[in-house]
């Protein structure tokens, strides 16, 4: 078991940084660089925690640098940190998006209050994915909601005042159902073991429910997290708050919010209701598989880039989804590989997007054209993320969605087979994109305009990397994922799904 | 017939002595001396007595603790956990109210004399209302608290619209009043006795043959506690009242009659009718979704800022209800938990409210927020911590007041209601987020600077420092209720 100072450390140093940014605030480029160097402490921590990572401690699981200590007992309130194979995972791709964002989509107006909020939001999605206990959980899953909504409603573009009002109103209406069902489920535990209120991850998961109390409390879960995910049909506050969010909101949100919604009902509602898995089942694949194809649909029809990727994330998450719902192994491990191989992929596309919009100022697909002749780097690295994305075999994107479709084919063929044509249309609408965007021939300004410039290149570097690595090599990442999806696989297995 | 005075256990009503002391004191001092009396004088003495009811507090908790509950006066006060945090909030209200109202009176040029002893006054009623263990004594203390409050409500005398929101305060609070105490004539009628304990006593002995008196008494006595903590659909007065009283006075009233007025309902339900809650848990759950919604729901649309967090505050009242209709040890404490947080922090933000309103205490549009954190980044960034922590931010006491009673409703197989509660909430933290987003508006960076003199500056200091301190380490306040309600007389 190693220290639980590594955990809140990741905690901790945020507020540091933020608590930094006071005396920097008048030094040119100071809240910049306290922002960076903050959140590059916070990747170095993480990957420390990555590799010290230990799945095999006996009796915990495969949780490991575990701790728990009591801060209200009659509330129930407890810090309690643990990190498995899965949250690990969100750990590391939490900390790089928010460099990455950081570097690459820095915000000049009110630099300091922007990197507050951005470390402030870093803080609590690692507080989120570092809980091991539902309450405190929630805790942060609802503070994460407070930067977001400055980000996009101070930073955003011209309609963010309506983005900003329909991002908050949505997730805090699902946030509801999710604190009720919490609420319920430590309350039929403590009625049933006695003691003190608890709502650790632990103790819960042991609590014997009838069927009928498991399917409600799967559906206030499930809500609230397909609403953050989002899952059709809980989606449609996603396109315009992507769009317009500053293009580090746009990441944030997408790569890291969106993954909230999708570990939590993997970690949550099915890790903790896992009987009521085999009654919701059929729903929930019907409505990712939809989501596949309807978030498709609309990607191909978008008028602009942003709300293309909303889209195409929207298809996404759908994979997701419907690895997680399966219960087959291989296509749960396959749906947290895609969280992760997701996560950069769209924080790259909206990186890319931001140097769009930086140079041209428009991020409209009409305004675009020809831009491969006067930027081919621009071109290539859209070309590489475009293709992960696709599931281009030897890119990240590929081993997820196969593992997600091998799984899924082995326990729900039909749904297998609609989902397939999903990565079918996900070539079509990114190479239409990718036709409308760069080939032709350019006029006007976008004749002029320059090549990423050698800084750029830098930042976007270190998800290329990711990109090509995890497509050749995703190993590191499946040998920690696998045991702690065994660990939820177990306990589904009863309903009668193949492992 | 032989006449005994019953015995009087004087560490029970230590707290309102303290408090009639100082406001008699300042009642003589001005009678005898009127010229000597400065503001400074009467804020002293206020702040020594509310400060004496804190550390009377402590000497009670110890001898509750180690003597258990009891109660005195011929069972008419009672001394518990809970009457002790009741008070010891009703104190520390006061002492940050008088803080706020000492600037305030040297700006508007009021002499605080007459200020300070209606506030002594009408905390002393206060609690009274939280020590009573009988309807009549209830009765009284609610006449002391409000009397003293349509005075204050009124203080303004150069604002017309002071003295009728006093008018219509006064009129509403009459009548309030009027059912309150017909509902405890017919409770008496029903049960033959005024005495909580006894009432308790016996309905758990007795089945009434035929429950319409007490059912009806039950219902007027409920009338009248709405009417007090302006529940929906009672609320009415509540935005004029809150919009037309002087500022420092409307935070004061928010904070000090939610306190004594929700101390006696939790002691009449569920001390008294616990044993009729199939009875008065149906109405309970319309008046909670009612006062909920209109909270929210009408404090969307307000242009003033007092009005704004009148309707606020009527949405707090709304989750106060929610404990109640647990009508469990959990749900008392968890409504004593929420006023323990809240009356700090309504305080400090009604000091902002206050600073803001200029010297004449009328500019008080929401407009005029704008930008405030941009011209004043530490009094503009307190104010937004207020309202996040007022509309439930994670890590803040708002928060973990709206879970205690959510968390008591669930307990008690009110899961519908917490859900239908918690969209109330969303619509309310909405509202909130908006006004602190406009905090940090741009376009408005030319309104005049806001002196803060040093007193407020306290005040709010400690309404955004405990929320947050308390917030984090939420354990000493969450056991201090709980503990308080363990200690609850039988």
């Amino acid at each position: 078991m190693h220290s639980s100072l590594w955990l809140t450390a990741l905690l901790v140093v945020p507020l540091l940084g933020m608590a930094l940014l006071i005396p920097f605030r008048k030094v040119t480029k100071g809240a910049y660089i306290v922002g960076v160097a903050t959140a590059a402490v916070e990747l170095a921590i993480s990957l420390v925690v990555l590799f010290l990572y230990n799945s095999g401690i006996k009796g915990a699981g495969t949780f490991d640098f575990a701790y728990r200590l009591i801060v209200a007992a009659p509330f129930g309130l407890a810090y309690d940190v643990a990190v498995s194979g899965i949250s690990i995972v969100m750990i590391v791709l939490t900390a790089i998006v928010v460099v990455v964002a950081l570097l690459g989509a820095r915000e000049t107006k009110h630099e300091v209050a922007f990197v507050c909020w951005m470390l402030f939001l870093l803080m609590a999605t690692m507080g989120a994915f570092v809980s091991h206990d539902l309450l405190e959980f929630f805790l942060f899953f609802e503070l994460t909601l407070v930067p977001s909504y400055f980000l996009i409603a101070q930073w955003g573009g011209p309609e963010r005042a309506r983005a900003a009002l329909k991002f908050f109103i949505y997730t805090f209406f699902g946030s509801g159902f999710l604190l009720v069902g919490i609420l319920y489920l430590g309350f039929a535990h403590l009625h049933q073991a006695g003691g003190d209120l608890n709502f650790s991850y632990g103790i819960l998961s042991g609590t014997s429910l009838s069927h009928g109390t498991e399917v409600w409390l799967f559906i206030a879960f499930a809500i609230s997290f397909a609403i953050k995910s989002p899952i059709f049909p809980f989606h449609t506050w996603s396109p315009i708050a992507y769009a317009e969010a500053p293009t580090s909101g746009s990441m944030v949100l997408s790569a890291l919010l969106a993954k909230l919604g999708t570990y939590g009902l993997l970690v949550f509602a099915v890790g903790l209701f896992p009987l009521a898995l085999h009654t919701i089942q059929p729903y929930v694949l019907t409505l990712a598989v939809i989501g596949i194809l309807y978030g498709s649909a609309l990607a191909a029809v978008s008028k602009d880039m942003k709300r293309l990727v909303a889209y195409s994330s929207l298809a996404q998450v759908g994979f997701i989804t419907l690895g997680t719902v399966t219960g087959s192994k291989l296509a749960m491990v396959g749906a947290v590989l895609l969280m992760f191989n997701h996560g950069v992929i769209t924080a790259a596309f909206f990186l890319i997007i931001g140097y769009i919009e930086k140079r041209r100022g428009s991020y409209l697909l009409a305004d675009l054209k020809g831009l491969q002749g006067p930027a081919p780097v621009l071109a290539a690295l859209f070309t590489v993320v475009m293709l992960a994305s696709i599931g281009l075999p030897g890119l990240s994107g590929f081993i997820s969605e196969f593992l997600i479709l091998l799984g899924t084919f082995g326990t729900h063929q039909w749904w297998g087979i609609v989902a397939t044509t999903g990565v079918l249309f996900s070539a079509l609408y990114l190479l239409w994109a990718y036709q409308q965007v760069f080939q032709g021939k350019a006029e006007g300004p976008n004749a002029t305009i320059k090549d990423v410039s050698g800084r750029e290149r830098l930042i976007i570097l270190p998800l290329i990397m990711l990109i090509v690595g995890l497509g050749v090599f995703p190993q590191p990442l499946l040998n920690r994922i696998t045991p702690s999806v065994q660990q939820i696989v177990v306990h589904v297995a009863p309903t009668g799904v193949s492992k | 017939m032989k006449l005994v005075a019953p015995s009087i256990h004087y560490l029970a009503i230590a707290p309102e002595l303290a408090l009639l002391g100082g406001a008699l004191l300042l009642l003589f001092a001005s009678a005898l001396r009127p010229s000597r009396i400065s503001n400074l004088q009467a804020t002293v003495v206020t702040a020594a007595s509310s400060i004496a009811v804190v550390v009377i507090a402590f000497f009670q908790w110890s001898d509750v603790a180690s003597h258990g509950a009891r109660t005195t006066i011929d069972h008419a006060i009672a001394l518990d956990g809970f009457s002790i945090v009741a008070s010891a909030i009703v104190g520390v209200g006061l002492l940050l109210s008088t803080l706020v109202a000492h600037d305030w009176a040297k700006r508007a040029n009021v002499r605080n004399g007459e200020f300070s002893i209606l506030a002594l006054a009408a905390s002393s009623g206060a609690v009274i209302m939280a020590q009573a263990n009988d309807l009549v004594v209830i009765f009284i203390a609610l006449e002391i608290l409000s009397i003293g409050l349509y005075v204050l409500v009124a203080f303004d005398r150069h604002r017309a619209a002071s003295s009728e929101a006093a008018l219509k305060y006064f009129l509403m609070g009459g009548f309030a009043s009027a059912v309150f105490i017909y509902g405890a004539a017919l409770v008496y009628g029903a049960t033959g006795t005024t005495n909580l304990s006894s009432i308790s006593y016996f309905l758990g002995k007795n089945e009434l043959l035929r429950p319409g008196l007490l059912i009806a008494g039950g219902a007027l006595l409920l009338v009248g506690f709405s009417f007090k903590v302006a529940a929906a659909p009672f609320h009415s007065w509540a935005p004029d009242v809150y919009q037309g009283a002087p500022s420092p006075v409307t935070g004061f009233m928010a904070s000090i009659v939610k306190v004594g007025a929700f101390a006696a309902f939790v002691r009449v339900l569920i001390s008294a009718l616990g044993t009729q809650q199939d009875t008065w848990r149906p109405i309970f759950w319309v008046l909670i979704v009612l006062t909920t919604f209109v909270g929210a729901g009408l404090a969307l649309v307000q242009r003033d800022a007092k009005r704004l967090l009148a309707y606020s505050s009527i949405n707090h009242a709304g989750f106060m209800l929610l404990g109640l209709w647990a009508g469990t040890v959990r749900g008392a404490a968890a409504t004593l938990y929420y006023l323990i947080t809240y009356a700090p922090l309504v305080i400090a933000t009604f000091a902002i409210v206050t600073l803001m309103g200029g010297p004449n205490d009328t500019s008080h549009a929401v407009e005029s927020y704008r930008g405030l954190a941009r011209r004043q980044p530490w009094l503009g960034g307190a104010f937004a911590i207020l309202l996040l922590a007022q509309a439930g931010a994670p890590f803040t006491t708002g928060f973990f007041a709206k879970f205690s009673v959510l968390s008591a409703a669930v307990d008690a197989g009110g899961a519908p209601i917490a859900i239908i509660a918690m969209v109330a909430a969303s619509i309310a933290f909405f509202f909130y987020l908006r006004w602190t987003l406009s905090l940090y508006a741009e376009d408005a960076l030319d309104a005049p600077r806001i002196v803060v003199p040093w007193p407020t500056a306290l005040v709010i200091a400690f309404g955004v420092v405990t929320t947050i301190v308390f917030g984090i380490w939420v354990g000493p306040f969450a056991d201090l209720a709980h503990k308080a309600t363990l200690l609850f007389l039988p």
